[in-house]
């Protein structure tokens, strides 16, 4: 417990901290597409509150998907992942960590700016807090499961869009049931249901995703 | 029978069978220079050896009883040194080794560190990024884990790979000491070991076609 917490959490989050363009550029890309929506659709009040949840849910599925091969891309290149194989530590529980500190690093952020977004697109606070109840529970599943598809392509050169493509598809029903629920806040309607199964969709995948990681680096290794 | 033992171990790499039915020992108080041309499956075998592979046939075993049930003991009696340093190169030296000692539960006394980076002619240059060292430095660094954690078995790959004569000479010396001290030893170079690396078995393995 004391080496995923002194050699892994600590390590990856001193990383984070010395790499933070790497962490920034993300971020700004999400930026940058959510202004793009107003250009280009038009800055109607009603048009942007209406698309601003899905917009903001889409934008932030791309830029997960540039910043999710930071989990194991560095350490399959450099060693680091033999490394940490030998450890004795056990993988999954590795895996969990550095699941872990690359949401906190990568979509923390991103809670804190969607005030901000939120008065871009024009939401009401009722949306907004759907939005980001949508995003808590959601976002960690990005990362989970985005970690998976990671493991699988990291030995691949240049396995970006192909994680792209293995993962977009995944991560359709969790856009179905964010924007929903935000739509039905919109509303006035509840919308527990949604966030109820975005929850059970968490739940599964912090039970089983540390494991296919796992599984998953290990035939990488091979 | 003490030790780690390969029994009747087979590759294949592409259709390519690299060995066949290959069957040593690695014995506490001794040292197995790994010779072959490139290509010929040494590295395939020292990853098959530390677990990071499995093997097509074949069986391991540590103290007579199969490896698979007792990784976790195994891990921690091994050191791997590979072709990959295992190091980042936007984490100083000191900063690598402090968090693989606590990954692998090795004390890490920064006193003894510092110590041991100087001996490897690394003064000054601890608190360096390591992508800012030369590639012999960094392979010193990765090396220095040799002096870090108390380990039986050592498999190291090419560990004299941009190193200079005083690095091989130090490397060398440590060795003998490690065999002397009851470690083992499992290593691939492509230039042979010099006397002062002890004395050593050889295991050859051919290129097959």
């Amino acid at each position: 417990m004391n080496g995923l917490y002194q050699g892994i959490f600590k390590r990856d989050i001193a990383l984070a901290f010395r790499q933070r363009s790497e962490l920034a550029q993300p971020l700004m890309f999400l930026l940058m597409v959510i202004t793009l929506f107003p250009l280009g659709i038009g800055p109607g009040p009603m048009t942007l509150q209406k698309i601003g949840p899905g917009v903001i849910w889409i934008a932030a599925i791309l830029s997960s998907l540039l910043a999710m091969e930071r989990i194991f891309r560095d350490d399959f290149w450099d060693g680091s992942l033999e490394q940490y194989m030998l450890s004795g530590l056990p993988v999954s529980a590795i895996a969990g960590v550095k699941v872990l500190v690359h949401w906190l690093v990568s979509f923390l952020p991103l809670a804190l700016f969607s005030p901000l977004l939120a008065l871009f697109l024009n939401l009401t606070v009722d949306m907004y807090v759907a939005l980001m109840l949508t995003l808590v529970l959601g976002t960690p599943l990005l990362s989970l499961v985005g970690a998976i598809a990671v493991g699988l392509t990291v030995g691949l050169q240049r396995g970006g869009v192909l994680l792209a493509l293995l993962l977009i598809p995944v991560f359709i029903p969790l856009l179905i049931f964010a924007t929903s629920a935000v739509d039905s806040a919109a509303l006035q309607l509840p919308y527990r249901a949604q966030l109820a199964i975005i929850g059970a969709m968490l739940l599964l995948a912090m039970a089983a995703a540390p494991f296919a990681i796992a599984y998953a680096l290990k035939v990488s290794q091979n | 029978m003490a030790g780690l033992a390969a029994d009747n171990l087979t590759c294949i790499k592409r259709d390519r069978v690299l060995f066949t039915d290959l069957s040593f020992a690695l014995l506490p108080g001794r040292l197995i220079y790994l010779r072959g041309p490139n290509g010929a499956g040494k590295t395939s075998l020292l990853r098959i050896l530390t677990g990071l592979s499995a093997p097509d046939a074949g069986e391991l075993s540590l103290d007579g009883q199969p490896l698979e049930r007792q990784r976790d003991t195994f891990n921690q009696q091994l050191i791997y040194v590979g072709h990959k340093a295992g190091l980042n190169g936007a984490l100083t030296a000191m900063e690598n080794l402090r968090f693989w000692c606590a990954q692998h539960g090795a004390e890490f006394v920064p006193a003894d560190t510092y110590r041991v980076l100087a001996l490897l002619g690394l003064v000054g240059l601890e608190e360096v990024p390591v992508r800012m060292l030369s590639a012999g430095q960094q392979r010193r660094v990765a090396l220095s884990r040799l002096w870090l954690k108390k380990a039986t078995y050592w498999i190291l790959d090419e560990p004299f790979t941009a190193l200079d004569t005083d690095g091989i000479a130090l490397l060398e010396k440590h060795m003998r000491q490690h065999v002397a001290q009851n470690g083992a030893i499992i290593t691939t170079s492509h230039q042979p070991l010099s006397d002062l690396a002890g004395p050593m078995e050889e295991l050859v393995l051919e290129y097959r076609l």
